[in-house]
């Protein structure tokens, strides 16, 4: 097994301050891209920032092997009057991937920019991009409840801006950028409240401290409606069934960059926050969370890993196909989450990591073969297999993961569901997990159907194949599916760093 | 615990929900992004809400055995200042202040994000109603945004 | 890396390795098909060594990877599994030279993607022959699945289109919902997935949940062909008659059946298998299963069809062999496999060489054809009597031990069951070699072959070779026996 202690170690002094950096270098970066001389500058400047979060990411999760849990005080001022991250197990691993990802898309997004985005508005795409980025990585390392809020609200500003620049391909990215404004700043509000309400039982907003003076009150109606309102808040933001209405059209219209950003990371950041708030704000064993746990999380899961596969398997739009996938593979964490075992927030961690892989890599890859031609149905995809193979190899290799092919990580996650599910004797989670996986292969055999066996119309306009820029990371992330789906000891050692840092159980 | 001691949190309630309903009842773009203003705002007040103290003033520092500082003791409950009070004044507790000042600059920039993104629609539709734009993506054979 | 690791290596990468070629050369037919035959000739030497490795009792085994804690890809061979390997690889052999002579005599199109993913699906058996755990043979059951789907849609027309989805629907459908929550149930109960002389799972589980997971298992691994769960089988038989030849007679129903014979040995074991009123009730219906598949190919005109439902019918042979409470039961079922196998081969190569030659693919027009062809006939003739079951053939030897092995732990039904379906197919399989060699034209008309100078002369070796295996097992039957004992005695 590979020990994440052994990944990376910067220099001390930079890695003293690994938490903030992380967080600093992309925002730093926002700015100067959005003061770049040229889109060609201003991408340079993102793939910079987004590797050196990418960085310190590394940093800062060899630092929580070795520490386990990182504090650090803004300015030296210890909270309550100061600011303070803490970056535990699951933050650091939550940050590793929402760094990666970043990289990845910033690499991709060089050449799919000049396809997708107005020239003009190219800078203040990466500078947007960046913004979004470091709202995620804050969101992931603070320990403070309202500062989650603002760090929430920093990358959905950015994202918002983000998905209506999509409006070059399709006007019909506006509208669908404006739901999910609307959508997304209710969700936050929401949040907010909840945490206030929190804030008026316990005079306290650091999550450390709330967990243990919610100990005694966890029968107290302000709690619980507190707890309601932040659930419902990030059930909006993370596109649990039946919140989920803003995310088909976002995804489908957005800038593939932005698609496979978003798709990896950004409901993946709202899921993070409510398991947060479920198992360590409040305690896991307690009555209340366990009813909230068995009676609200784990039944709207299942509906929408089956609902949404269903709705999935009968789209013609790819993307669309992609993005209701996207709701039901969500579905798969949630009742990972649902089951309220190490073992089961482990597992649903895991898928976490391997849909976020998947999931970026089809977005990249339907981008990739729609850079020349602005193809969307399953018709306009016929023959791509032919026309683009290396885009369509990767596309393959990340499609079969979403189905949970045998030797991909997407069957090992479902493994270990299963596997999680049936040892606390909850029957009915492997058979919704069965009964979505049937329908995923539906959705993905009608995928590869149209990519490889049926002809493209006479005259149509042809798939082409990608520039060597784009199929780089592309392949990257497909290739992880599968080599991880071979040794899957890194994913695994993070996802059970995260869930044993939530249950607070040392390893 | 009465209705007048309360009427400040039955007034967020109330200004929470006009913003829902004119966010989810209109189909103006703007004056979603209105209702979604206001809808934010009511939390702002509920959060300054929270943070009055019964019988204190405002959180800035009063100089201790001044007059003031003797004028505003004199009007708590010596149990009660005990309890609460620094060098005998009772504050209000500033923290949800600063929460909300940020909550509102986060506001700010959404309104300003969503106006920009409304004008945009403007710009490409030719109107603001979301009903006129489902009509002018379904005529245009495409299907409407969901 | 020693030899043992080594031997198992090469059996995956050989069919790995003949794909990617057959690939490669694809527009140059001598060179690909010289290259499979190659690679078949060298698969072949492999098990054959692999399987005296075994028997030597000193199985070989190989570890590739640990993807999650808990969870190997792993290798080992036992003699059930060496018996399969090789059986399917010198079968592949023969095969080769049938689908040579057939995909030529027909024009078929896409013969390259024909070869490529015969050699992937090669690839899938050997890995569920030597699987170690069931996590690693539920991987390869799939790769054999998908690599199948190619094969039977091959025409690419509606109806092989259709049967294709059927395919893959029934059998990863199954798998899916039911094989799978099944083996990792077993991976909960007792932390593993490991192959154990003696049965993983005995003293771990009892009662209803441990009938419940016999019933997953059994039905999850459909490709056996347990009603109801049958549909498949037919259905897949729009493809080409190699397909149907290597693949649903031997490598994947084959395939099913001994992933229940290994699940009843290595998983369950005897004492368990005995005590559950699960396996009672999947006795009856598999001996159902036997008796009205038998009936329904006693309708059937289409040759290949009927050949299909016979195929149904002996697979649940090997199902109740299995599920049988005594140890001979198991040896017994293993030749069983065998014996069907090469007798059932024989068959399709057959139908095959006469679909070739004389464009017939039902019964009732080959009435006389045996006169035109009698080598073809004759053999069918053979195969015929094999898979009925009399001697001097593989086929006796088989259902003589699988008969009295239900007799000798009373289940009366399953014997019943065997011997009516053997009156049955005395009716359905005999008939056609025997009116085709003995009586006249079926409407006075001189027969015409479509294909001057009739089956391929390639075509005809391939299914005379069968057709002597088919009479050399039956001499063979005891060594088979004694080298699948250990199977037997890990169980007592």
């Amino acid at each position: 097994m590979i020990s994440f202690e052994t990944l990376y170690a910067a220099p001390p002094d930079l890695l003293r301050h690994a938490p903030v950096l992380l967080v600093a270098g992309p925002l730093i970066g926002a700015c100067a891209a959005a003061l770049a001389p040229s889109s060609r500058w201003a991408w340079m400047i993102s793939v910079g920032a987004t590797i050196f979060a990418l960085w310190m990411a590394l940093g800062v999760i060899g630092e929580v092997a070795r520490k386990g849990v990182l504090d650090y005080y803004l300015g030296g001022f210890a909270p309550p009057a100061g600011i303070a991250f803490r970056i535990d197990g699951l933050g650091a691993t939550m940050a590793l991937l929402i760094a990666f990802m970043g990289a990845a898309v910033s690499l991709y997004s060089g050449h799919s920019l000049r396809a997708e985005v107005r020239h003009e508005k190219q800078t203040l795409f990466q500078s947007g991009f960046l913004l979004c980025q470091a709202g995620m990585l804050g969101l992931v390392s603070t320990g403070d409840a309202f500062n989650a809020f603002v760090f929430l609200e920093i990358s959905s500003i950015g994202t918002y801006a983000l998905v209506a620049l999509g409006s070059r391909r399709d006007r019909r990215a506006l509208p669908a950028a404006f739901t999910y404004l609307v959508m997304g700043t209710i969700g936050a509000t929401f949040f907010v409240i909840g945490v206030g309400f929190l804030y008026a039982a316990t005079g306290t907003l650091n999550m450390e401290d709330l967990a243990l003076r919610l100990t005694p009150l966890s029968e107290s109606r302000v709690v619980q409606a507190g707890f309601a309102f932040i659930f419902v808040g990030l059930g909006l933001k993370a596109a649990m069934f039946p919140l989920h209405g803003w995310l088909p059209g976002a995804y489908t219209f957005a800038p593939t960059a932005i698609a496979a950003f978003l798709s990896a990371t950004a409901t993946k950041a709202a899921i993070y926050l409510m398991a947060r708030f479920a198992f360590t704000v409040f305690e896991s064993d307690d009555a209340f969370v366990q009813g909230f746990l068995f009676w609200a999380l784990a039944p709207l899961a299942a509906v929408a890993a089956i609902v949404c596969s269903l709705q999935a398997a009968f789209e013609k739009d790819v993307r669309r196909i992609l993005a209701f996938s996207s709701v039901a593979q969500a579905g798969y964490i949630l009742l990972g989450l649902a089951v309220g075992t190490v073992l089961g927030v482990s597992a649903g961690l895991l898928h976490l990591l391997a849909h976020a892989l998947m999931k970026g890599a089809l977005f990249m890859a339907v981008g990739a073969a729609t850079l020349a031609v602005n193809a969307r149905t399953l018709t306009d995809f016929a023959g791509a297999g032919r026309d683009a193979p290396w885009t369509m190899a990767a596309f393959t290799m990340a499609a079969a993961s979403l189905m949970g092919m045998p030797l991909t990580l997407g069957f090992l996650s479902k493994w270990r569901l299963i596997e999680a599910a049936l040892a606390q004797n909850q029957v009915w989670i492997v058979a919704v997990i069965a009964v979505s996986s049937l329908l995923a292969l539906v959705y993905v055999s009608r995928m590869f159907e149209a990519v490889f066996l049926r002809a493209p119309a006479q005259g149509a306009p042809r798939v082409k194949e990608a520039p060597v820029g784009v199929l780089v990371p592309l392949l990257i992330l497909a290739g992880l599916s599968i080599w991880l789906g071979i040794d899957a000891s890194l994913p695994e050692a993070l996802a059970d760093a995260g869930a044993r840092a939530l249950f607070g159980v040392s390893p | 615990m009465s209705l007048l001691t309360h009427v400040n949190y039955f007034a967020v309630v109330l200004l929470m929900v006009a913003g829902l309903y004119i966010v989810f009842s209109s189909g103006n773009l703007v004056r979603r992004m209105i209702g979604l203003a206001l809808f934010q705002t009511s939390t702002g007040l509920f959060y300054i809400s929270l943070a009055k103290v019964a019988g204190g003033t405002a959180p800035i520092r009063v100089e201790p055995d001044s007059e003031t500082a003797r004028e505003l003791s004199s009007r708590v409950d010596p149990g009660y200042a005990a309890q609460y009070a620094i060098d005998g004044v009772v504050y209000s507790n500033p923290l949800p202040h600063v929460l909300i000042l940020t909550a509102i600059v986060v506001g700010v920039a959404t309104l300003a994000v969503g106006l920009a993104i409304a004008a945009r629609v403007r710009e490409a539709y030719g109107t603001l109603d979301a009903g006129e734009i489902a009509d002018a993506d379904r005529k245009a054979g495409r299907g409407p945004v969901p | 890396m020693n030899s043992g690791e080594l031997l198992i290596g090469l059996a995956l990468i050989i069919p790995l390795f003949t794909a990617a070629v057959v690939y490669a050369v694809g527009r140059m037919p001598d060179v690909r098909e010289t290259l499979t035959m190659v690679g078949a000739v060298f698969l072949a030497i492999i098990t054959i060594s692999l399987t005296i490795w075994t028997a030597q009792g000193n199985p070989p085994s190989l570890v590739v990877a640990r993807p999650l804690q808990g969870l190997e890809l792993a290798f080992r061979l036992e003699p059930l599994g060496a018996l399969f390997a090789l059986m399917a690889s010198v079968l592949w052999g023969v095969n080769s030279m049938f689908s040579i002579g057939y995909m030529r005599g027909r024009r078929e199109a896409n013969q390259t993607r024909f070869y490529v993913c015969f050699a992937l699906a090669m690839f899938g058996v050997m890995g569920v022959a030597m699987a170690a755990n069931l996590f690693t043979l539920f991987v390869f059951y799939e790769v054999l699945t998908f690599s199948t789907y190619p094969l039977v849609a091959h025409k690419g027309d509606e109806p092989s289109r259709r049967a294709g989805r059927i395919y893959l629907g029934i059998l990863v459908g199954a798998s899916v919902t039911l094989f799978l929550p099944g083996i990792i149930a077993v991976q909960v109960l007792a932390g593993e997935t490991t192959f154990v002389p003696g049965g993983l799972l005995s003293g771990k589980v009892e009662g209803v949940g441990a009938s419940l997971l016999l019933a997953l298992l059994i039905f999850g691994s459909a490709k056996a062909a347990l009603m109801p769960l049958h549909g498949w089988l037919p259905a897949a038989m729009v493809a080409p008659t190699p397909v149907s030849a290597l693949l649903h007679a031997v490598a994947v129903v084959k395939a099913g059946v001994f992933v229940i014979l290994k699940m009843s040995a290595y998983i369950f074991g005897d004492e368990l298998i005995g005590s559950l009123p699960a396996a009672q009730w999947l006795l009856w219906l598999a001996a159902a299963t036997i008796v009205i598949a038998s009936l329904v190919a006693l309708t059937k005109d289409n040759l290949k069809a009927r050949l299909a439902w016979s195929t149904v019918s002996q697979l649940a042979y090997v199902t109740s062999a299995a599920l049988l409470p005594a140890s001979a039961g198991l040896a017994a079922g293993g030749l069983h496999m065998i014996a069907h196998a090469v007798g059932k081969i024989t068959l399709f190569m057959c139908a095959g060489a006469i679909y070739v030659a004389a464009g017939a693919d039902k019964v009732s027009q080959m009435h006389g054809l045996g006169r035109r062809m009698p080598v073809v006939f004759f053999c069918f003739l053979i195969g015929a009597l094999s898979v009925i079951g009399l001697p001097p053939l593989a086929g006796f030897w088989s259902k003589f031990l699988l008969i009295s092995a239900s007799f000798g732990s009373n289940e009366w039904i399953t014997a019943a069951a065997m011997v009516v379906s053997s009156i049955f197919g005395l009716f359905y399989l005999a008939p056609v070699a025997i009116r085709g060699l003995l009586s006249p034209d079926s409407d006075g008309q001189p027969i015409h072959f479509i294909r001057p100078g009739g089956a391929p002369g390639i075509v005809v070796l391939s299914l005379v070779i069968t057709a002597a295996a088919c009479v050399a097992l039956f001499f063979l039957a005891d060594e088979i026996v004694d080298f699948l004992k250990p199977l037997a005695g890990a169980v007592q």
